[in-house]
């Protein structure tokens, strides 16, 4: 059952990315990759972590890919120039992308034994009991300073996204005022 | 959800997260378009949740999973702010295609 749900949602994420990579129309890229994070909330749901599969719906699915379409939208962004790129890309890039995955794939697999490891028996102390009581003890108990941090950061995201896309409204009924004037 | 747990390779999540990150830098190397790009930085983001999310299966931690909804949230402050940026940057040169975003340039 794991097995077969992690293959078909496993086919979905690496489909959805490789499709965000080949499409030309960035609408298209940004629904290939809400592929992409949809498909990771079930695979989370696999691995025993709800509370994140329901936020990775809510904020990455959600919300994020709302802004992202949004903003495709607003700046009514166009087919993508297919240029050659850069040579250094070319020469330099994809041979260190293939040694990166090289890396990534020996250290992950060869570390601790990892490659040989399998699932263990979840995170639940006792059967069909969730984790989410573990997570909000620890998340509201020694973590609530960081969590409430977040908020502020949250915040401070907010008005430096509201003060950098701001129009300078001021200009345009000044030339008006002028112009009556 | 006992009936999930079987003898499972966590190797494969790990693998499968490798994937979605070096995809994520190739899009971020041929990509042209400056809204695609930031797609592709969200995209590793996502994978390296991914292996989080594993290895706090693995070691029976928690914390993982916490880790993972911090960045949850910064990612979100960022996509916002990034936004802007994009929309900041679309008002200046009228372009998205990141080769005519070139004035740093040498």
């Amino acid at each position: 059952m794991h097995l077969i749900l992690f293959l078909i949602f496993a086919g979905f994420c690496l489909a959805g990315a490789i499709n965000l990579l080949l499409q030309t129309h960035p609408i298209n890229s940004a629904l290939s990759l809400i592929v992409v994070m949809t498909s990771l909330a079930v695979l989370y749901l696999l691995l025993g972590a709800e509370f994140l599969a329901i936020a990775q719906i809510i904020v990455y699915s959600g919300a994020v890919m709302v802004l992202f379409t949004f903003v495709v939208m607003l700046l009514n962004a166009g087919r993508e120039e297919r240029t050659l790129g850069s040579r250094a890309a070319a020469r330099v890039g994809f041979p260190a992308v293939v040694a990166l995955f090289a890396v990534l794939a020996t250290i992950l697999l060869h570390a601790h034994g990892l490659g040989s490891a399998h699932l263990g028996q979840g995170l639940s102390n006792a059967p069909g009991q969730s984790n989410l009581i573990l997570l909000s003890q620890v998340l509201f108990h020694e973590l609530l300073l960081p969590f409430e941090v977040t908020s502020v950061l949250i915040l401070i995201a907010i008005l430096g996204a509201v003060a950098i896309a701001h129009v300078e409204g001021s200009k345009v009924p000044d030339s008006e005022r002028m112009a009556e004037k | 959800m006992s009936f999930l747990q079987h003898d499972f390779p966590i190797s494969w999540y790990l693998l499968l997260s490798a994937i979605l990150f070096s995809l994520g830098v190739v899009g971020f190397l041929i990509k042209r378009n400056l809204i695609t790009v930031f797609m592709s930085i969200e995209l590793m983001l996502n994978a390296v949740n991914l292996s989080f999310v594993t290895f706090a299966y693995q070691w029976h931690e928690v914390r993982g999973q916490i880790f993972v909804f911090f960045v949850m949230m910064v990612a979100a402050a960022e996509a916002a702010v990034g936004l802007a940026i994009i929309i900041a940057v679309f008002r200046a040169r009228s372009t998205l295609a990141v080769d005519r975003i070139d004035l740093m340039k040498l």
